[in-house]
């Protein structure tokens, strides 16, 4: 036996697990990918070239600021992460300038003046969407229809949060929901819909109006990479089974959220009771569930311990519903989640873990 | 199984690796021409040398004397000559005189029958002396002089001795062969400890991963007439650190900067409990240990009786060298050992194990900047904030950083384990914790 003069002179542990801040990022991204392809396949090919112009603007940037501090951060994939998610809140016929800027934005502006990735106390892409939603409201709310339901309609239309939103601001008719609203004002839904809701609704007992499958499937008008729920799920799965993302905060958010939608959300409606607001119509809309599984979920911009993210999600979930039943505008993920990334600092120091062996307050049995 | 204890707060689950040595008996490792015995083998001051080059050595005479309270008598393993005293580098990177012995000449105890001796007339004192002559130490890893423990100040009651059978580090099974192999001897020196201490309950924890170590420790306990509890626990590390394990036996927490005997337990590891049995009944001092030789990168794994000073290259060696190349050669567990450069490093009263490790068992990457997952403050099983402390140390803002329990940390590494960013957590902890020492030596 020879010596082997390469071994390495480590500090213990002398094993780590599996996980890296660039696997994570990684694994994120391609966890996003499914519904990204789902975007590209219904709103066509354009969809491609904005998540490119605002992956390579992301890119670009870090890579700029990289040579500014001279160090080597583009492997770890958070640039790459930050510009798919910019591209995922980009309707799909966005003009490509503007994904550009809300990328250079996110990296240049919110990650890197506060020293880069770990630094930043803002999710960067939902500040870089944020910043562009209200500096080009009319291209950031102009929706591209599906084809698979374009044919039925016009080219372009507003997302179902957005249609009863406005639809909702003098209302007197008699729908009891919001599903129900788009129904009887004539919103488009596929063959497929009608199919899968009347054959639920023989076989398991239900009253389901049409819409919620197309809701689900993605096949509303929407951010490109929002609007198909099942295959946003499906990632998330990969990513609780790998332990990348925990329960805390996305079961916080949906619980919380759902729980103000029921008590609250059926109220403009034609019987204006409480607890009859529609969770399901409001879980399958919206940015909810890529805000909820993928961006409140970002570790450098949420609590640390468990308690916190409890607190952060939910605090996530009630500012949403604030928003989206009573706010001026028909959504309010991202809001809510930047919103929250600022109490972030005072979460994590109201719920510090106990210490083994020390006394904090007097324990009772 | 339900109804497992363990500890609450913390800990990981690395991938264990037993199952490549668990189940090789306990051999004797072939003895060296050339034993290395270091005089700093325990937690505390060096023994002095009391040898000259020259002098001729028999096999477990002294060779090292204890030179305080809290040091530790050495003696020699093998029979010779001196050849040198020399400084040589420990496994932790500190140095140490070392007496350097050519085995020569005809072994005293070595294929002779030994003889056992009552002890149950002598008294706590007598025994205790026993135990600080014949050199035993913790053999768990702490190295804590044995006899300094088991001397109970004065007003101090022992209400638990919990005897430590968890063996929490991956790949080592040592202590679990131990438990299957030595079970009657072990049973005999937890009454020798509890005739020295006293205490009102006995008990063991065991991780369930060696339930046949739990049911052959009940079956000795029952046919020695002891009543000792054996508490199976589930797989969790750091079970096998004594604050840990004496929360899931007995509920009860040590108070920060305290010892276990402020909440009335005395803990000790089941090869010292064997240690002790062997120099108060055969009266051998502590010239070999039981140490786990594994690791993916070794050909044949196996549990080797080997005697102190051995350089670890020989280990390898009977273990049929390396299959694979290593990345890293570690002397104790995975999570706590110290990576070692010089093969003839030679094997300590500490060695638990020699690990040859792959760069697939290593794992981890390039490091980035802390991305706040919290998952060191999750896995930390005292309840501290890893990433604020490293930042605070980085910071040279020692103060800050023992205002949030610095002192608290054991260095068990499970911080470093889950660390996303692979900042060397531990690291900065012992940089930071020698740096206070420094101060308020100093001050």
């Amino acid at each position: 036996m020879s010596d082997n003069n390469n071994l390495l002179i480590e500090s213990s542990p002398q094993i780590k697990q599996f996980d890296s801040t660039q696997s994570v990022m990684w694994s994120v991204s391609l966890c996003l990918l499914p519904a990204g392809v789902w975007g590209a396949w219904i709103f066509g090919p354009r969809v491609i070239g904005v998540l490119a112009a605002s992956i390579i603007a992301a890119l670009v940037s870090e890579a700029a600021m990289m040579y500014l501090v001279k160090k080597n951060t583009l492997k770890d994939g958070s640039a790459f992460l930050t510009g798919l998610l910019i591209g995922f809140n980009m309707p799909p016929a966005i003009p490509y300038y503007i994904p550009v800027v809300a990328s250079v934005f996110a990296i240049v502006v919110v990650k890197w003046t506060y020293g880069g990735l770990g630094g930043n106390f803002m999710n960067p892409a939902l500040a870089g969407r944020v910043f562009v939603f209200f500096s080009w409201t009319g291209p950031m709310t102009k929706w591209t229809m599906p084809h698979s339901l374009a044919a039925v309609d016009a080219v372009t239309k507003a997302t179902p949060l957005g249609y009863v939103k406005s639809g909702l601001l003098d209302y007197t008719g008699s729908a009891n929901g919001p599903a129900q609203f788009l129904v009887q004002n004539g919103y488009p839904h596929t063959v497929a819909d009608t199919g899968v809701t009347s054959w639920l609704n023989a076989h398991l007992g239900l009253h389901l109006s049409n819409g919620y499958v197309d809701m689900f499937l993605g096949n509303i008008p929407g951010s490109l990479g929002e609007v198909s729920v099942l295959l946003l799920l499906i990632g998330s799965i990969y990513l609780f089974i790998r332990k990348i993302i925990t329960w805390e905060i996305p079961v916080s958010y949906l619980v919380t959220f759902s729980l103000f939608i029921w008590v609250f959300g059926g109220t403009r409606f034609a019987d204006g009771s409480y607890f009859s607001g529609d969770i399901l119509f409001h879980l399958f809309t919206g940015g909810i569930i890529l805000g909820a599984f993928y961006m409140a979920t970002d570790m450098v911009t949420s609590p640390q311990t468990r308690k916190g993210m409890l607190i952060f999600g939910s605090g996530a979930g009630f500012l949403t519903f604030l928003i989206r039943i009573y706010g001026s505008f028909p959504e309010g993920v991202s809001l809510a989640i930047i919103l929250m990334n600022i109490f972030v600092p005072m979460i994590n120091k109201y719920t510090k873990s106990k210490r083994f062996g020390v006394e904090e307050k007097k324990e009772s049995k | 199984m339900k109804g497992l204890k363990t500890f609450k707060k913390g800990g990981v689950h690395p991938p264990g690796n037993k199952n490549l040595s668990e189940d090789k008996e306990i051999r004797n490792a072939v003895i060296s021409e050339l034993s290395v015995v270091a005089m700093s083998q325990h937690l505390g001051s060096p023994a002095e040398a009391v040898v000259s080059p020259g002098d001729t050595v028999r096999e477990g005479m002294l060779i090292g004397k204890s030179t305080g309270f809290i040091s530790g008598n050495i003696h020699s393993p093998v029979p010779g000559t001196v050849k040198e005293i020399t400084d040589i580098y420990l496994p932790n990177g500190m140095t140490s005189k070392a007496v350097v012995i050519e085995m020569a000449g005809e072994f005293d105890r070595l294929g002779k029958e030994s003889i056992e001796t009552a002890w149950e007339q002598l008294s706590s004192k007598e025994l205790i002396e026993i135990i600080s002559s014949n050199g035993i130490v913790g053999l768990g890893g702490a190295t804590f002089p044995a006899s300094v423990k088991f001397s109970i100040p004065r007003g101090k009651k022992v209400e638990y001795l919990v005897i430590n059978g968890v063996e929490c580090e991956p790949y080592l099974t040592a202590d679990h062969r131990l438990m299957l192999e030595k079970a009657d001897q072990i049973i005999e020196g937890i009454k020798i400890i509890a005739s020295i201490i006293k205490p009102e309950k006995l008990a063991i924890g065991i991780e369930i991963n060696k339930e046949n170590a739990i049911s052959r420790i009940q079956e000795a306990a029952l046919k020695a007439d002891l009543p000792l509890e054996v508490v199976g626990l589930k797989v969790k590390y750091p079970q096998g650190d004594e604050k840990q394990l004496l929360k899931a036996v007995t509920g009860r927490e040590v108070p920060s900067g305290a010892l276990p005997l402020e909440i009335g337990c005395v803990v000790s590891n089941v090869g010292t409990v064997h240690a002790i049995y062997e120099a108060v009944v055969l009266g051998k001092p502590l010239i070999e240990r039981v140490v786990t030789v594994s690791g993916g990168a070794i050909s044949n794994p196996q549990n080797l009786k080997v005697r102190i000073g051995t350089p670890i290259r020989s280990l390898i060696e009977e273990c049929g060298g390396f299959k694979k190349n290593p990345v890293k050669v570690v002397v104790g567990g995975p999570m706590m050992g110290f990576t070692i450069y010089d093969l003839d490093t030679p094997v300590t009263k500490g060695t638990s194990g020699v690990l040859a490790l792959t760069a697939k068992e290593v794992r981890g990457s390039a490091q980035t900047a802390c991305i706040s997952c919290g998952r060191c403050i999750a896995a930390c099983p005292m309840g501290l904030n890893p990433t604020t402390l490293f930042k605070y140390i980085d910071h040279s803002d020692y103060v800050s950083a023992e205002e949030i329990g610095l002192m608290d940390c054991k260095e068990c590494g499970s911080c470093g384990y889950v660390c996303l960013a692979g900042i060397p957590l531990i690291q900065g902890m012992r940089l930071g914790k020698r740096m206070l020492r420094t101060k308020k030596v100093k001050s």
